[in-house]
């Protein structure tokens, strides 16, 4: 049964993500572009007359992938990964929550558990560590980004898990209504200590244009929104035909 | 009887074959292999050749560069 799912959940993802990539190169893209432009302005700025050092930047270099392969199979290739990835965790969770976290139907799991994984992977992390565009960003602290990146996403999906068994264990006592705010306020409490402790990252470098930045977040974020309900809507699918199917079969 | 089930969304539980939910022996070994695949898939997309590097050189990142970005991840 797991391994039915595990491979729907990859191959869920995989559709998702030519449709998030088809949302991204539609919105995403020129944005992206706009940065890179702004990139380029900024370093013929910075080298002013000194064109000894004007191998050293963008622009001169000879490029090492095209913009047009970054654009198309580059960003094809890493939705992909990124879809197959998530889609392949995403049936593992419905696989131990169904019959498990509450008593209904694959496809309202499915979108549950979607809606959700939007809400903990993508969004609340955004919030403290938004999606950034090039030219935003110092190389000398993509490590400490990228740590305190991750720590944020594992710090949202730790609370959610908390905040389910929070519920959990209150649902006798509080009821179902009230032991779901409980859960809620412990995944408050988990995510804004966590963001209080984590560092801020202050590197917008001035006179990027705030539009094109925030047209890029909502952007970014907007490709993530298609992929995990594409995800849940297609894995849901898919998970309902399984689990019939089994139990079909089961009493032939 | 069953009429009071169905409220928004007509998509009843479905019991898995005389268990409500599927046993656990049965989804850690896929488990392990699916977080496998995934790590190794999320490592290429997010963090070869940004915060560290197992490959010299810069293709992968410049490749996967736009992806990153859009995905959320720290890119450079």
């Amino acid at each position: 049964m797991t391994r039915d799912l595990l491979w729907r959940g990859m191959l869920a993802g995989i559709l998702a993500a030519l449709l998030a990539t088809l949302f991204a190169r539609q919105f995403a893209e020129p944005q992206v572009d706009v940065a890179i432009a702004f990139e380029a302005t900024q370093a013929e700025h910075a080298m002013g007359g000194h064109q000894a050092s004007a191998s050293e930047h963008a622009g001169e270099e000879p490029e090492l992938v095209s913009r047009e392969t970054q654009k198309g199979w580059g960003l094809l290739t890493a939705t992909l990964l990124y879809g197959a990835a998530v889609g392949g965790i995403f049936s593992l969770i419905f696989a131990a929550g169904y019959g498990r976290l509450a008593m209904i139907g694959p496809r309202t799991l499915a979108l549950m558990l979607g809606i959700l994984a939007f809400l903990v992977v993508a969004l609340i992390p955004a919030i403290k560590y938004p999606p950034t565009p090039p030219a935003v960003g110092q190389h000398e602290t993509v490590a400490l980004r990228t740590v305190a990146y991750f720590a944020m996403i594992v710090l949202s999906v730790a609370g959610c898990m908390i905040a389910i068994r929070v519920r959990g264990s209150l649902v006798v006592r509080l009821g179902a209504f009230n032991a779901l705010l409980a859960g809620f306020a412990a995944f408050a409490v988990v995510v804004g200590i966590g963001q209080l402790l984590l560092p801020a990252v202050n590197e917008v470098p001035p006179g990027f244009p705030a539009t094109s930045l925030w047209d890029f977040r909502v952007a970014s974020l907007g490709m993530q929104f298609v992929l995990w309900m594409a995800i849940a809507l297609i894995f849901g699918a898919f998970a309902h035909d399984v689990i019939r199917k089994a139990v079909t079969s089961r009493q032939r | 009887m069953m009429a009071s089930a169905a409220s928004i969304l007509d998509d009843r539980f479905i019991p898995i074959g005389g268990a409500n939910a599927i046993p656990v022996g049965d989804i850690v070994p896929w488990a392990v292999l699916g977080i496998l695949i995934a790590i190794l898939f999320l490592y290429f997309v997010s963090t070869e050749q940004g915060a560290v590097s197992l490959f010299d050189g810069m293709y992968v990142h410049e490749f996967v560069h736009d992806g990153r970005h859009l995905l959320g991840f720290p890119c450079h």
